[in-house]
């Protein structure tokens, strides 16, 4: 049979392109490990956020004002003189947001699962790298607005490269380009905020992906899939990440939207957290508002440089604070990577660790008080002291055998056989038998169910088993 | 055409020698590059002094004037704010402002020309709120040794009525003291000092 046109102008591009050789090697015939759980969407959808955050900030350039005058009008004006201007920005201010909940969540997986270890640790390294620009990012889009929030933390950020000894003023006055936050500082933050940063995200991004598909991903077994091959060559544990993890993919970018587009519609400020009350008052060089917060993704670094009763030194921890965690592929010390085979005393450091995290989170947004304070300063010894000990305390660690291959993964349908069985012994326990009484002459109410009242002992029986192997899965 | 094969040091020097060469003119491309984001000459310009009138200010009241873009705040002490002033040095991290920036007319310890005529930037020396004026004495959420003063909202800093920081808080030193002079009684000029005038 001759070809057809279509597919002959197909092959003169592919003589030329390789598309095919591109598409195989990231996606046809890239196997990746076949028990990703949910830990593993927050990759994909930090690139649906990034492209979110791209697209909507095109349209909102086309009638953004990056001048000190017409800045903040020309933000209502989108709200409420352009179609659909609305829509667009609070998909970006939001998109913001969702953007660190997702990185978050995918930074606590890789520390989760060991997936900074080796061989992966250029992954994190870019991974980490890409962390920082996201916060310059988000920082410089925030001034944009030229409310009293923007006004404000620019002000307080800038200010902190004036603690660095010796150059500090003149670094300051270089970043702000005049004495005080001013038109020039807008407008340099813009020309940043969209050209020069997202230029340096998309190339990290790209080079995240090349260095994850040249080792392989790690999985929530820790287990390197290379290691057993099939005689085709292909990881007997992996699958090829199309079909399979597209379509996972779609599930997980599917109920994000749920969420995303619930924020947008119903509580685009989210309470002030997501967009900060102040911030619909225009910037006023005369007078800082009452209390003035960072958004909340800024706000655990925040309570660190506030527990540090020195100017230099709190800058210092707070740099020192994301600084720590480009180190720790080498401050871990633990051959075993995934925590489900990891000793008890890394799970408690974990545990410690996000709780400080989650802690410091809240007092920065708060006031400052002395009891906010001591506490912030203890949550900071914790917060180093997770990465500063890691070196002791995962040495000499009780790790568990590490199975050669993937365990299985029990599927829906199992899960639901199981609960099955468990279910009619689970309410045997929970509740006891009523004694019969005659007076009902219905006999629709001498059912098995209402035969039967709740009973409180085994209630109690079954909550501290439960919490009994809560506790037992810390070890 | 030379066939005896590759001459190595050759190879060497000249890939040196493109380096250094390439790295002084990205040097000096660089200049330009980072000089460009100085304040430009319009923003240096911009520190016009600016006068003011302060012959209807009462006693106790604070003013605000913008000059280079910061607030400078003009406050009219009264009598029992300069005494209590006196009883606060213990308290103070530098009660005699030898660590602070301020013209050395206004280095004394009410911090000005005239005692009852304050003036000072309005900017945190911490990372640069501009503090509240409190000039209430032991309110509720400052507590029982609130003397009056300015608090900063941003990091908890205190400040006396004279701009001078308290012990024991972030900021690092007093309040800026911007150069100014009295035109007549009543008429400031803010930005600019006695000594410029006389020479």
């Amino acid at each position: 049979m001759k070809p057809s046109r279509l597919s002959e102008c197909g092959n003169w591009v592919l003589d030329r392109f390789p598309v095919t050789k591109f598409w195989n090697e990231h996606m046809a015939h890239y196997y990746a490990p076949k028990n990703f759980n949910f830990w593993y969407f927050f990759g994909s959808l930090a690139l649906l956020v990034l492209v979110n955050q791209i697209i909507t900030g095109i349209l909102l350039t086309m009638n953004y004002k990056p001048d000190a005058k017409l800045a903040f009008d020309s933000i209502e004006y989108i709200m409420r003189d352009v179609p659909w201007g609305w829509l667009v920005r609070y998909m970006h201010s939001t998109g913001a947001s969702a953007f660190f909940i997702v990185i978050y969540l995918h930074m606590f997986r890789g520390i989760m699962y060991g997936s900074f270890k080796h061989p992966r640790e250029l992954i994190w390294i870019f991974g980490m790298l890409l962390f920082v620009a996201l916060m310059a990012e988000a920082f410089m889009g925030y001034l944009l607005p030229w409310g009293q929030m923007s006004y404000w933390g620019a002000q307080v950020i800038i200010s902190l490269f004036s603690a660095i000894p010796v150059i500090g003023d003149d670094l300051s006055l270089w970043i702000r380009g005049d004495y005080v936050i001013a038109d020039a500082t807008l407008n340099r933050f813009f020309a940043f905020h969209v050209i020069a940063v997202p230029l340096v995200l998309v190339m990290l991004v790209f080079m995240h992906i090349v260095a994850l598909h040249e080792v392989g991903s790690n999985n929530p077994d820790g287990i390197e899939i290379k290691e057993s091959k099939d005689p085709w060559g292909h990881p007997v544990d992996g699958i090829p990440f199309h079909p399979y993890y597209t379509v996972k993919d779609i599930v997980g970018v599917a109920v994000f939207l749920l969420f995303f587009a619930t924020v947008i519609f119903y509580m685009p400020e989210m309470g002030g957290y997501f967009l900060e009350h102040a911030n619909f008052i225009p910037a006023d060089p005369m007078k800082t508002p009452e209390h003035i917060a960072p958004v909340w993704y800024f706000t655990p670094f925040y309570s660190i440089l506030r527990a540090i009763p020195d100017k230099f030194a709190g800058v210092i921890a707070m740099g020192s604070s994301i600084v720590v965690l480009f180190l720790l592929p080498w401050l871990d010390r633990c051959p075993v990577k995934s925590i489900r085979y990891r000793g008890g005393i890394f799970k408690k450091a974990l545990f410690l660790f996000v709780a400080s995290f989650l802690a410091l989170g809240y007092l920065g947004t708060q006031p400052v008080t002395p009891v906010a304070t001591t506490l912030a300063r203890l949550f900071t010894t914790i917060y180093f002291g997770f990465f500063l000990l890691m070196p002791i305390y995962t040495r000499w660690e009780k790790t568990k055998p590490v199975p050669k291959s993937l365990t299985k993964v029990l599927s829906l349908e199992e899960k639901l056989h199981t609960l099955e069985e468990q279910l009619p012994g689970l309410i045997e326990e929970i509740t006891e038998k009523k004694p019969v009484s005659t007076e009902i002459g219905d006999p629709a109410f001498k059912g098995a169910f209402f035969s039967r009242r709740p009973n409180p002992e085994g209630m109690i029986n079954v909550i501290r088993r439960a919490a009994k192997k809560a506790i037992g899965s810390l070890d | 055409m030379n066939n005896k094969g590759v001459d190595m040091s050759k190879r060497q020097f000249l890939t040196t020698a493109l380096t250094v060469v390439g790295a002084v003119g990205t040097g000096y491309l660089a200049v330009p590059f980072l000089a460009q984001m100085q304040p430009s000459v319009k923003a240096m310009a911009a520190g016009a002094p600016v006068e003011v009138d302060i012959s209807k200010m009462e006693a106790g009241q604070l003013i605000r004037v913008a000059w280079r873009g910061k607030p400078v705040w003009i406050l009219n002490r009264t009598p029992e704010v300069l005494a209590t002033l006196k009883t606060l040095d213990n308290e103070l991290r530098d009660p005699l402002s030898n660590e602070s920036e301020q013209p050395s007319y206004s280095k004394n310890p009410v911090r000005s020309i005239k005692p009852e005529i304050f003036v000072a930037v309005g900017l945190c020396t911490h990372l640069g709120c501009s503090p509240t004026f409190r000039p209430e004495i032991a309110p509720n959420d400052l507590g029982e040794k609130w003397k009056g003063g300015f608090f900063c909202p941003c990091h908890g800093s205190w400040f006396d009525l004279a701009g001078r920081v308290y012990r024991g808080v972030p900021a690092p030193t007093n309040l800026v003291i911007p150069p100014y002079r009295y035109v007549t009684d009543t008429q400031l000029i803010i930005g600019e000092s006695t000594e410029e005038k006389n020479s």
